[in-house]
């Protein structure tokens, strides 16, 4: 078997006294996108940012490609450097234009070239319908044009893996379809993801697997129709019924 | 014109409810309130004058505060002392808003092997921002220029100006992390996430936004120092005030005072007025982002 891209191993993580991640164990292969469900408080956030070392955990290990993401060999920034996120408020640079955000890291991180940074942001851009905006400045554009400048930015230092993080949280109704497409766009080439979503439509469409998060636990893992149709655990079955109730499946 | 073709361009479009007519006036309604604003000013202050005027002393005044001749008298001398005081003001300020910044990036940084330049940072702001203005150019002006140190210059000028840069860099350093700490938690994390390092993150994400919040209230300070500068006076700096003060001790006559006050008014109001008008403008851009 081959090493997952991804794998999370025991992870336990406390914010002050409150337990948060509980013995949490998930690999996610190259090309797999995951998908984490579960209600707010569930630690669904928390695990991604425990991925790229945005919050520090407590006990477990977490491994890329089979190196533990603490190992010295990452250097102060490497790991970053191959893991994306892309944020439930979009956290864009608001002082600097779109083209700016997206060639800030590549240019200043992975020591690319303005010239080439900036093509292969055009590029990027082009591929999202957002190059006309290359020159606006995010109070300029709306929340969804905001969002898919923000995918843009994580992919333009070419990651390993993209966590997204509630990304459609924000939006406006009307606008989440536009970013919804570019993650199954994205999923077509062959990105590794790991997503945490409430749009359970979305993850039954592009998930692989999903994982029902409760108390800092996965308490049911399963391909998204046998999870979604058919769920196995009491707690899921709660979950999602709540979920058709408010009218989101 | 353009809009000409963009209405007649589409003819289809919906006449919708009418955008309410602006009321015509009429020159009464126009022209009376003005008319009563301005009578009714000139007749107060013409009042006040009047009855401040025809005080008993009021030749005394005139002749010991606003004697012509006295002015233009002292103004070559004053005013010569007043581009001490403009000089010492722009160059301080420069000095200011970058050793403020260093400070306040100290005050700001994280993580133990950091510990000393914070320590450094909270003991700095405390000592100069505790200390009254005037101690601090006494003990600068007058105290070093004593030690007579060897390769020092001993200009109580430079020194009294020292001592001005390291109190508003207290203030300004505050000023500067006041606004490092409200550039919301997002961008740090948006920052680190992308592989930035601390510095990096501080540089491009940070400090632009931090700064750009901060430039009303670093303008205050500066029309504050604007000021203070004729505090150099007390220990000798040939500046506008102590300029003045020589020229009543050779006459006797005030008028220098005011002629330095004038000075001062002309260099300050303006400022202030800028200083006012960027502050709108920044809650406007505020407003428009919360919209």
């Amino acid at each position: 078997m081959s090493t997952p891209r991804v794998a999370i191993d025991d992870l336990t993580k406390y914010y002050g006294q409150t337990l948060v991640l509980d013995e949490v164990f998930l690999d996610v292969d190259e090309h797999e996108v995951v998908c984490l469900i579960g209600a707010s408080g569930s630690g669904k956030s928390t695990l991604l940012r425990c991925i790229n070392q945005l919050v520090p955990f407590d006990h477990g290990q977490i491994r890329l490609d089979g190196v533990a993401i603490d190992d010295p060999s990452f250097g102060k920034t490497g790991l970053r450097q191959r893991i994306g996120i892309v944020f439930q408020a979009y956290n864009l640079f608001p002082h600097m234009h779109v083209l700016d955000n997206v060639t800030l890291a590549p240019r200043k991180v992975h020591g690319v070239g303005k010239r080439d940074a900036e093509a292969r942001a055009h590029e990027l851009l082009g591929l999202l319908d957002m190059d006309g905006f290359a020159l606006k400045y995010p109070e300029q554009l709306s929340g969804g044009q905001q969002q898919r400048v923000a995918i843009v930015r994580a992919l333009a230092t070419n990651p390993d893996v993209l966590l997204l993080d509630e990304v459609t949280a924000a939006l406006d109704p009307e606008l989440i379809g536009g970013v919804l497409d570019v993650i199954r766009d994205l999923k077509s080439q062959g990105m590794t993801m790991m997503i945490v979503t409430h749009e359970m439509g979305f993850a039954r469409d592009v998930a692989d697997r999903v994982c029902f998060l409760e108390e800092g636990r996965i308490l049911e893992e399963a391909p998204p129709e046998q999870l979604l149709s058919d769920p196995q655990h009491p707690s899921t079955r709660r979950f999602l019924q709540r979920i058709i109730e408010a009218g989101r499946l | 014109m353009s809009s000409e073709r963009a209405a007649s361009a589409e003819p289809a479009r919906r006449a919708g409810p009418r955008p309410p007519v602006k009321a015509t006036l009429t020159p009464r309604e126009r022209y009376l309130p003005l008319a009563i604003s301005v009578v009714s000013t000139v007749v107060v202050f013409g009042v006040a004058w009047r009855v401040i005027t025809s005080a008993e002393n009021w030749d005394l005044i005139q002749r010991q505060f606003f004697d012509l001749e006295a002015m233009r008298a002292s103004l070559p001398q004053v005013f010569s002392g007043f581009l001490v005081n403009m000089t010492v003001w722009v160059v301080s300020l420069v000095v200011i808003a970058v050793l403020g910044i260093v400070i306040a990036i100290f005050r700001s940084l994280t993580g133990p092997w950091a510990a000393p330049l914070r320590v450094f940072a909270v003991v700095y702001i405390d000592l100069l921002r505790g200390t009254p203005s005037i101690l601090l150019v006494l003990l600068f002006g007058l105290g070093v220029p004593a030690l007579q140190l060897p390769g020092l210059t001993s200009s109580r000028l430079f020194w009294g100006s020292v001592a001005l840069v390291l109190g508003y860099t207290a203030y300004t350093s505050e000023v500067y992390r006041s606004g490092i700490e409200a550039v919301p938690d997002g961008q740090r994390a948006a920052a680190k996430a992308l592989g930035l390092t601390q510095w990096q993150t501080l540089r491009y994400s940070i400090l632009p936004q931090a700064v750009r919040n901060v430039i009303p209230a670093l303008l205050n300070l500066a029309v504050a120092l604007q000021k203070d500068v004729a505090l150099l006076s007390v220990i000798g700096a040939r500046e506008a005030v102590r300029e003045a003060q020589i020229f009543t001790a050779r006459t006797f006559n005030f008028s220098s005072y005011i002629v330095a006050t004038v000075l001062f008014l002309l260099a300050t109001i303006p400022m202030a007025r800028l200083t006012d008008w960027v502050t709108r403008r920044d809650q406007e851009r505020r407003l428009q982002r919360t919209l």
